[in-house]
């Protein structure tokens, strides 16, 4: 039994078309669970107000952009080492959602950001390099669209996945590398003192749970799609030839 | 319904602007794949009769 076998596309069908409805639900329950009980049940903030809210949208978004850039570069990694399809087509599907979850962290972060610091944007380190990585996943996508031959988008896209890597990176540890700007430091973290309170707390792990989940489903589901595509691309070329 | 007071633009805004942003999410991979999957369908029929 190995890991590798799932990249063969008829056993990764096989398997991710189990997973996919069982994790749809977890996903579901989860999120409704924590955005509920984060919107409904849980008090001010003492200093935020009623933006604390935000919290249970915001950063779960912004983890699952920044990891699923990770989870891409190890998938481009594996195409450029092994040459696995399933590998690189799965970090095409999760840019999709790792696009749209970049983009909701960056408004809700705006959002978040006037009533709190009294601006929609500064070019504060982290902000800037979730920018710079909001550009680099449009630029992934665009350069998929933009090259016929699979191969080589994948051999380009694999590439820029790597570069772009290290926004990524700075997305994540930009405020513990620079200690400046306007953006605080990690709302989740090992140490009691530094993380939200409790109260908080419970119902963000939920949501993150949650975001997490769709996260997986979605790009279990796009990458069926395009195995299908590859497939029927495939079987169009025969026919002709 | 929890009181947002002076805030409730910024939290009502992100939820909206989220929950849109995540069902037109849900929508495109989801058509994106039943689309896939009928289109080789169709190809695979063809294939067998052709």
């Amino acid at each position: 039994m190995s890991l590798w076998q799932y990249a063969n596309p008829v056993k990764f069908l096989h398997l991710s078309g189990k997973i996919v409805p069982l994790a749809t639900v977890v996903s579901a329950v989860c999120l409704i669970a924590g955005l509920y009980w984060g919107y409904f049940l849980t008090p001010d903030d003492y200093k935020q107000g009623s933006t604390v809210k935000i919290i249970y949208i915001h950063v779960p978004s912004a983890l699952v952009a920044i990891n699923a850039w990770f989870m891409m570069l190890v998938a481009s990694l594996i195409w450029l080492v092994r040459r696995h399809h399933v590998s690189v087509l799965a970090s095409k599907a999760a840019s999709h959602v790792g696009v749209v979850m970049t983009l909701i962290a960056l408004i809700t972060g705006a959002l978040w950001g006037q009533p709190m610091w009294g601006t929609w944007w500064a070019w504060d380190p982290r902000l800037t390099s979730f920018l710079i990585l909001f550009l680099f996943y449009l630029g992934y996508i665009a350069l998929w669209a933009a090259i016929d031959n699979p191969d080589t988008a994948a051999d380009l896209t694999s590439v820029l996945c790597i570069v772009g890597s290290v926004f990524a990176v700075l997305s994540r540890y930009a405020v513990n590398f620079w200690n400046q700007g306007l953006h605080q430091g990690a709302s989740l973290s090992m140490d009691k003192a530094e993380h939200v309170s409790d109260v908080f707390y419970y119902p963000l792990l939920l949501s993150i749970a949650g975001f997490i989940l769709l996260f997986v489903v979605l790009t279990l589901v796009g990458t069926r799609t395009e195995i299908r595509q590859r497939r029927a691309k495939a079987l169009l070329a025969r026919e002709r030839g | 319904m929890p009181e947002l007071g002076k805030y409730a633009f910024a939290v009502l805004s992100s939820y909206g602007i989220t929950i849109a942003l995540i069902i037109a999410l849900v929508g495109f991979v989801v058509l994106r794949n039943a689309k896939a999957r009928r289109a080789l369908e169709a190809i695979e029929r063809g294939g067998k009769n052709g």
